[in-house]
């Protein structure tokens, strides 16, 4: 089975500058990997790094060493080493990424922004609209909303139009940030449905569910991340 | 992914006497790029976007573009009439104050009008016809098409410059702090706008911008400029979540949150 993340001896640290420099290590040594059609859930308690985790493979936080290997296209990529424009091109490509909250444009549409993924891998508008529009229908967002800018949305809304958003194309690898966190029992089951047929499709999924049902439903194994963690040290 | 930059800035720098405007800046710039320039007052931001558009002298470096033809040329070894030829077609530059960037009593239709001219247009029903779907897209109403800017709020005369600027589709825009001076709800639609055209055009541009909330909306890249200096580059998520520089970790934890 082809293995599209690799993740090799990566560390960690924040330098706070105002606090007179202290350092905080949050990841030693993260060592895993994440197969097609395989969801690997990360574990462990709050604060023991697994958003740093994800942060890391998104490319939103610098790594100190080590390599995370992604498959793009027919090659290889070390988002620890790539450049911008190499991260930017696997995560229109490649790797996608539901965070756990929303980070809404002014005036832009729940429709459009859950479309925009595939507008910007040059489907067309009104192509990535009709997608947009099943997976909406499909996360029972009221059709009143489609129209309005999400910023004015309770939190589960918000966190719909962020599934659908990120669900919306076929990339091959999905990083999902607590993406069930603050929705009901029946959008639960919604999202747990189209984890299952990502699996299905072959998508290499890593998340973090505190939702005990939801990860037993979707998870293949459970990574403890505190083995990675430089404050395991007591235990 | 084109393999080619349109862009190329190496080691520029700029010294007002002995003073340092900006020191050692290189970078690459990419076509759909989005890089912007953040720092305070008096960074060297605003000099370096200068010293990059050719309307400052850089005092050592090269700035080299990539010609429709696709050769390099040196900005700095061009012919001054071919420097102005490429600033009126291939590229715009939006101005802080829209005043500087119109022609404040000519009407907008004419400030539109006027770049296509430049590009060889004479046809004046095909010029105004641009004109007034350029209006459109910027959300101008084209019933005044024929008032002067002086006439307008200065919301809308920040879209006309836009309009004026993208009119000849240019492949790289210069901003200088576009939406600074706007309030609020008007400043958000101007994002939305700019946005919405640079995606759709696939436009590079470089916005110089103190407000890292825009850098955030609108860029892909970012550097950070404290003195003159470039202190930190790299991908605007990665900057901003994790900066790695002192004065970087100051400018992101000094953000008001809403």
């Amino acid at each position: 089975m082809a293995t599209p993340l690799v993740v090799s001896e990566v560390f960690k640290s924040f330098t706070m500058h105002l606090r007179d420099g202290i350092r905080l290590p949050v990841v030693n040594n993260a060592n895993f990997s994440v197969a097609s059609g395989e969801c690997v859930v990360l574990g462990g308690p709050s604060g023991i790094g697994k958003s740093s985790i994800l942060k890391m493979l998104y490319g939103n936080y610098a790594v100190d060493a080590g390599q995370i290997l992604v498959d793009h296209r027919d090659r290889i990529v070390d988002i620890a080493t790539a450049d911008p424009r190499a991260i930017l091109d696997v995560r229109r490509h490649t790797m996608g990424y539901v965070s756990q909250f929303l980070r809404t444009v002014p005036r832009v549409p729940a429709l459009d922004v859950v479309a925009e993924p595939l507008v910007a891998r040059g489907v067309e508008a009104a192509e990535a609209k009709d997608k947009a529009s099943e997976l909406l229908a499909r996360l029972n967002l009221p059709r009143e909303l489609w129209g309005l800018p999400p910023a004015t949305f309770s939190g589960g809304e918000q966190q719909r139009v962020n599934i659908a958003r990120g669900f919306i194309t076929t990339h091959q690898i999905l990083l999902l940030d607590e993406p069930t966190a603050s929705l009901d029992a029946v959008n639960r089951r919604v999202v747990v449905e189209m984890i299952r047929q990502k699996k299905e499709a072959g998508v290499a999924l890593l998340g973090i569910f505190h939702d005990e049902e939801v990860r037993e439903a979707v998870a293949d194994r459970i990574l403890d991340v505190a083995q990675f963690s430089p404050r395991k040290v007591a235990a | 992914m084109t393999d080619t930059p349109l862009l190329k800035v190496n080691s520029v720098s700029k010294f007002y006497g002995q003073r340092i405007g900006c020191k050692d800046v290189s970078f690459d710039l990419w076509p759909g790029e989005v890089l912007a320039i953040v720092g305070e007052s008096g960074s060297g931001k605003t000099t370096l976007l200068n010293c990059i558009s050719t309307r400052l002298m850089p005092t050592a470096g090269s700035v080299e573009y990539r010609m429709r033809d696709g050769n390099f040329r040196d900005l700095y070894h061009m012919g001054e009439a071919e420097r102005r030829f490429l600033m009126r077609t291939d590229w715009g530059f939006v101005h802080q104050n829209p005043a500087d960037g119109l022609r404040m009593t000519v009407s907008a239709g004419a400030n539109v009008g006027e770049r296509l001219m430049a590009v060889g247009d004479r046809h004046y029903g095909k010029i105004r016809d641009t004109a007034s779907d350029w209006l459109t897209r910027v959300e101008i109403g084209t019933d005044r098409i024929d008032d002067q800017p002086r006439a307008f709020s200065g919301g809308m005369r920040q879209r006309l410059q836009i309009a004026r600027n993208l009119v000849t589709n240019p492949r790289l825009v210069f901003m200088d702090e576009p939406t600074g001076g706007l309030d609020v709800s008007v400043q958000a639609r101007l994002l939305d706008l700019v946005r919405g055209l640079v995606n759709d055009l696939g436009l590079a541009a470089i916005i110089v911008t103190h407000d890292l909330a825009v850098a955030r909306l609108l860029s892909h890249r970012m550097m950070v400029m404290k003195d003159g200096f470039v202190i930190e580059h790299g991908l605007t998520d990665r900057v901003l979540d994790d900066p790695r520089e002192p004065y970087t970790q100051l400018l992101v934890s000094s953000i008001l949150q809403v």
